[in-house]
């Protein structure tokens, strides 16, 4: 087998920059791990999801709520939430960076794009917190 | 100062020369399912603050999933995640190492295809017996 590792005579890397191994983006495998352990967390969340949004097919509002705001499913939901908006987050800078190459274009909707899953994100949270918070299950 | 000479570099060829593959089509379906769900997941934002909203604003929201448009948006919908669930998947195995013969490959993106639309139906034929 070739050895691959870079030789360190002829290397204008620095020491620490290597044992750092963040390499040129500054932030090494941050995005494609996060990217990785979401869709690893996404599958058991979005099966449940599915379940969930099934039982509330045509429910009432007194039938939305009391679905909602059982302590398992909001907590579920919030864990989906969270997964779901970091993976298509990271999913969308992907998109953005391969296709949008004018520079402060690129920025601009990498930016919009963070923005927009913060606001589903936040969006989501509050309401699924806003309905189950302070209900006892009797 | 001297303009730095580019050399004519040779570019490969646009998405529209190559001849279209399991493999390829699944991987351009891949991505704009991953799109289609995030703006998608907005609708999903909807139905929860009209719930949070009150039951006015919610019986608006949940007439409209319960007309036939509404159920052409979730039917599609359910495809989609269903499709991007299971590519998923399928980059999950290729991330570990496995699946990278060419049998493997098309065998793989033909189940991606196919098991989408097994999923979707049964969820629907489930969901409307169970609930």
């Amino acid at each position: 087998m070739a050895d691959n590792r870079a030789d360190t005579r002829v290397s204008m890397r620095t020491p620490l920059a290597r044992v750092k191994g963040l390499g040129a983006s500054g932030h090494g495998v941050e995005h494609w791990w996060i990217h990785r352990m979401t869709a690893v967390s996404n599958i058991p969340l979005i099966i449940a999801f599915v379940i969930i949004v099934a039982a509330l097919a045509g429910s009432s509002y007194q039938e939305a709520i009391s679905i909602i705001s059982h302590p398992l499913v909001a907590i579920i939901l919030l864990l989906a939430v969270i997964s779901v908006v970091n993976h298509m987050r990271l999913g969308m800078q992907i998109i953005i960076e391969d296709y949008v190459h004018d520079k402060g274009l690129k920025i601009a909707a990498v930016i919009a794009n963070n923005f927009y899953a913060v606001i589903i994100g936040v969006a989501c949270l509050y309401a699924i917190l806003k309905v189950s918070l302070g209900r006892i299950l009797v | 100062m001297a303009e730095a000479k580019v050399a004519p570099r040779p570019l490969s060829p646009h998405l529209q020369i190559y001849r279209w593959s399991w493999t390829m089509a699944m991987s351009v379906a891949h991505r704009i399912t991953g799109v289609a769900l995030y703006g998608g997941i907005a609708l999903f934002a909807v139905w929860l603050v009209a719930l949070a909203s009150g039951p006015d604003v919610f019986d608006t929201v949940q007439w409209f999933f319960g007309s036939p448009v509404g159920y052409l948006v979730l039917f599609g919908y359910t495809w989609i995640l269903m499709h991007h669930m299971l590519g998923g998947v399928r980059h999950l195995v290729w991330d570990f190492g496995h699946g990278m013969e060419a049998a493997q490959r098309i065998n793989m993106a033909r189940f991606t295809l196919i098991g989408s639309v097994v999923l979707t139906l049964a969820i629907w034929v489930v969901a409307f017996l169970a609930f």
